[in-house]
């Protein structure tokens, strides 16, 4: 008997537990353009989930039905058990933050926020109350009086938060929500709209083509292209098993090898790759025969670079010459050569200054790159 | 119904109410007209109150007779004197939108290549005569061009001639008079599309080795277009109807068919024949309208 | 063609433009004053024609119905204006939207005299059928005006729409507030310039229009285009250039008036700015 109290973080791995969020095989076509095909979608109360991917890929429109404002051509979306399909967007128990913040421009900041407390005929004396505490809460309470463009971008943000905020509502949208923000006051956001969200409880949405922005912020992610989910899973799920190439190389960066199973045992898999001329030894078992073709990722981090050859282990190693580096302060990226058509790509931390102002490892320099067996993945699709 | 389910099924209905109110009132008060000039240009004059026989005609138990006359258009096509009115005012509205796009092209430039403040002193100086009374504009040139008018006066004090010159009820005053009146109307859409044009392309192309009248024929025309377009026909169109310029400046000895037209319908009460002169008329300007419709609708699908 | 030379050449061309616009209209303000009955001929300044033409009873009468025809104009063709143009950006497709859109624009470039036939002739065909219009006059004028005046309110309003994000109004109804709401809380605050340049554009042209004016009124209606028209036809006449100047100083106030207003709120707009950054 496994005890539901484990699964309380993770909420998606307890079988038993409801989807506060059900999107079930919903379609969007607008004209002969499928926006978004077939999609099924579970996302559990309290979580943060991040819709990724790039331009054109459907996530603006799934979290535009899911606001209500695009209906889907087929499928239902349930929103804590409910039937959303013909339900209009101001019926809807959840809102949304604007991209654009989409400010009324004619409104004191104090007017926005309470707009839609008062369509909601609160009393006067409720709806003064909870707008104070939510600017308190976004530190603008000093700006209540203030229009839309006598504020800054940042401020312009947090009143569009606390906006969509002040209503209570059960799942919060929210579309490219730093976007907007230059990249010091975006990083401290991130973490502010994490810190509002746990203190809240609100599920929230998160539209974004920002990778590194979905990794900080979100429980899971669901990685989307050409109107289809690539993947769904947590940042380090996503991270270090990418079921695709696609999702591989949209996450981070990855060195992409083919090979032909030779090996396969319960624990661990042996890939014979031609280019480069290597094995490797993964310490995952799969459910695929031998001989079959595949492709396996490995991270540049995840690599060591030396001009020592590393101990006798035949696998899991290659030998190459430096063709490019850039060195980035903190960390240098390699590209080695192994053969005419391979460059490998290697991350590295700068462990120690250079001495005398030449490189540990220069240009031309002949080296061995080497990983650990948990280092690689195969990608399975 | 009470006044609660009436306000409730506005609530429901507001939209087709919104799209309802303004559609309605252009189907009666715009198109509807056009179906009863059409009526009445194929009709036959007579002389009594309203002055054309009805085309449907009871005989009998009901038995409708249909008469259509096509005669008021073979008179037109017949009678010199309204083909040569057609072809002098299309020759006349086209000469007056060539110099118009003359003047106003080089004009909308410079407003638009302009400081900021003086960006808009000089757009409010072109807009300024567009809100002051046409009549009076035209007016104002009366007494410019008169034979004892300010331009004879000045032309005789300064010892260039003797006697004055005829200047007012020719063709130079009604090209005079439709080229201001109308300026407004070329350099204002001329200027709208410049303004959003991107001005590094000009750079870009001498950057590249263009001269810069090669640049100006290659690069700034094809993309003033649009403007130029616009501008041109909302000069032509209405110069081509235009009744008061070749009436107050032109006398007697201008033919325009705005002119014959509102004689045709005042002065010799066939409302026929006026009738059949608006669809000719109508005829001779709907590509030009067409064209400008759908230029208009290219710039507003493009914003 | 270098540049000093082709700035000087545009210059020119500005200057002899603008004196072209202007120059006339400063001949009719300077010859306004003058005493003589002969307008070109100059007989010393004097006032004595604004007196004839405020004495003139013909002339307050027409005045008094050009303001009221072009005052409930302005108002209608706002009105019908705004629907047309919410309907047309807004509302997507519905049927007979072509159609819409068509009698939208077409007004704008239709000759006045055609415009005007076509009124006049529907005017008496509905005389004939239901008995009404009654009397050709204040009523068919501004029936006639209101037609054309919401074209172009409805243009000022499309192109005020389009450029107006709908994220304002999708926020307002995932905040709470149903379509008709959003309508009055959001989108008609905002078009509201919109609509006050509609309004005092279509006051214009109503108080400017002689044309349609002059075929769909009646025995008796005169308004003021008309009776300027039927004076200046003859020839010149002082009086008339004593109302040009008037109608001429009205205009230009208001417009610099306008100007004023605007230029101000953008240097205030400007100012905020510059203080948000600062925070």
């Amino acid at each position: 008997m496994p005890d539901p109290s484990q699964y309380t973080d993770r909420p998606w791995m307890d079988s038993d537990a409801e989807p506060f969020i059900k999107v079930q095989s919903v379609s969007k076509q607008f004209g002969s353009f499928t926006a978004v095909d077939n999609v099924d979608l579970d996302i559990y109360k309290g979580e943060l989930f991040s819709l990724l991917g790039g331009s054109g890929c459907g996530k603006t429109t799934l979290l535009r039905m899911l606001a209500g404002f695009e209906t889907p051509s087929s499928g239902n979306i349930f929103i804590d058990g409910v039937n959303m399909n013909d339900v209009p967007p101001y019926e809807r128990p959840v809102n949304m933050m604007f991209q654009s913040y989409a400010l009324f421009p004619h409104m004191t900041v104090e007017n926005n926020v309470a707009y839609g407390l008062k369509r909601e005929g609160f009393g006067k004396i409720e709806i003064k109350q909870r707008v104070d505490d939510m600017l308190a809460m976004v530190e603008l309470t000093q700006f209540s009086k203030r229009k839309p463009h006598q504020l800054s971008g940042g401020q312009k943000q947090r009143v569009a938060l606390a906006r969509a905020l002040v209503k209570s509502p059960k799942v919060l949208l929210l579309d490219e929500p730093l976007a907007a923000l230059d990249k010091r006051l975006r990083e401290q956001t991130q973490f502010e709209l994490m810190n509002i969200q746990e203190q809240l409880g609100v599920t929230f949405v998160v539209v974004t083509h920002d990778q590194e922005e979905a990794m900080t912020l979100s429980t899971r992610i669901a990685v989307m292209d050409t109107g289809r989910f690539m993947q769904i899973g947590t940042p380090t799920e996503i991270y270090e098993f990418p079921e695709s190439r696609l999702v591989a190389n949209f996450i981070g960066n990855a060195n992409m090898f083919q090979g032909r199973i030779i090996e396969n045992g319960p624990d661990h898999v042996v890939v014979q790759s031609k280019q480069p001329e290597c094995e490797i030894y993964i310490d995952h078992g799969l459910e695929i025969q031998e001989g079959h073709k595949v492709w396996v990722a490995l991270r540049p981090e995840k690599i060591k670079i030396s001009k020592q050859a590393p101990d006798e282990a035949r696998a899991n190693q290659v030998k190459g010459v430096v063709h490019d580096i850039a060195y980035l302060g903190k960390i240098s990226i390699y590209r080695v050569k192994i053969d005419d058509d391979t460059l490998i790509e290697v991350t590295s931390p700068n462990l120690s200054r250079p001495k005398d102002g030449n490189l540990a490892i220069d240009w031309e320099d002949e080296v061995y790159l080497s990983w650990e067996a948990s280092s690689s993945v195969v990608l399975s699709k | 119904m009470t006044l609660q389910g009436i306000s409730r099924s506005l609530q429901r209905n507001w939209k087709s109410v919104v799209v309802f109110i303004p559609f309605f009132w252009l189907l009666i008060f715009f198109l509807a007209p056009f179906f009863i000039v059409f009526k009445i240009s194929l009709s036959e004059a007579t002389i009594a109150s309203p002055p054309f026989l009805p085309m449907i005609n009871w005989v009998d138990e009901g038995v409708m007779h249909i008469k259509l006359v096509f005669d008021n258009f073979a008179y037109l096509w017949e009678d010199d004197l309204y083909v040569k009115t057609y072809i002098s005012s299309l020759k006349i509205s086209s000469i007056s939108t060539l110099i118009c796009l003359l003047i106003g092209y080089p004009m909308a430039y410079a407003i638009v290549r302009s400081s900021q403040t003086r960006k808009n002193i000089l757009l409010m100086l072109v807009i300024l005569p567009f809100w002051t009374s046409f009549l009076l504009r035209v007016y104002a040139w009366m007494g410019l061009l008169a034979d004892q008018g300010t331009i004879n006066n000045l032309l005789i004090a300064i010892g260039l001639i003797d006697e004055p010159i005829r200047l007012l009820y020719s063709h130079f005053a009604v090209y005079v008079g439709i080229v201001y009146t109308y300026l407004p109307f070329m350099i204002l859409p001329l200027y709208a599309n410049m303004e959003k044009l991107d001005w590094t392309l000009l750079e870009a192309a001498e950057d590249l080795g263009a001269r810069p009248a090669t640049t100006f024929l290659t690069v700034t025309v094809p993309m003033t277009l649009p403007g130029i377009i616009a501008g041109s026909l909302l000069v032509f169109i209405p110069a081509t109807g235009e009744y008061v310029i070749p009436d107050l400046l032109g006398g007697g000895n201008v033919l325009m068919i705005g002119r014959i037209l509102y004689n045709e319908f005042n002065a010799n009460v066939d409302w026929p024949v006026a009738s059949a002169v608006a669809i000719a008329l109508l005829l001779v300007l709907v590509l030009p309208m067409m064209l400008y419709q759908h230029v208009q609708g290219k710039e507003t699908e493009s914003k | 063609m270098n540049n000093g030379k082709k700035s000087r050449f545009l210059f020119t061309v500005t200057c002899f433009g603008l004196a072209f616009l202007y120059i006339p209209m400063l001949m009719l303000i300077v010859y306004s004053f003058n005493y003589s009955k002969l307008v070109p001929v100059w007989g010393g300044f004097s006032t004595r024609w604004y007196g004839v033409l405020f004495e003139s009873e013909e002339v307050w009468r027409a005045v008094t119905l050009s303001l009221k025809i072009a005052t409930v104009n302005a108002c209608f063709a706002t009105i019908l204006g705004t629907l047309a143009g919410l309907a047309l950006v807004r509302f997507g497709q519905f049927k007979g939207r072509t159609l819409f859109s068509g009698m939208i624009t077409a007004p704008l470039v239709m000759p006045e005299v055609i415009t005007g036939l076509s009124l006049l002739l529907l005017f008496i065909t509905l005389k004939e059928f239901i008995g009404w219009p009654d009397k050709r006059g204040f009523t068919t004028i501004t029936i006639a005006h209101i037609t054309f005046s919401m074209a172009y309110v409805a243009v000022i309003i499309q192109s005020r729409l389009a450029g107006m994000a709908q994220d304002l109004e999708e926020a307002a109804q995932d905040l709470g507030a149903k379509p008709f709401r959003v309508l009055t809380d959001i989108t008609l605050p905002l078009i509201a310039p919109g609509m006050l340049a509609g309004w005092l554009l279509s006051f214009t042209l109503s108080l400017d229009d002689l044309i349609i004016a002059s075929f769909v009124s009646g025995p008796g209606a005169v308004t003021l285009p008309m009776l300027i028209y039927s004076r200046v036809r003859l020839g010149l006449r002082p009086d008339i250039n004593a109302l040009a100047t008037i109608i001429i100083l009205v205009v230009a106030i208001g417009v610099l008036l306008a100007a004023w207003i605007m230029l101000r709120q953008q240097k205030q707009r400007q100012l905020e700015l510059q203080m948000s950054g600062e925070d």
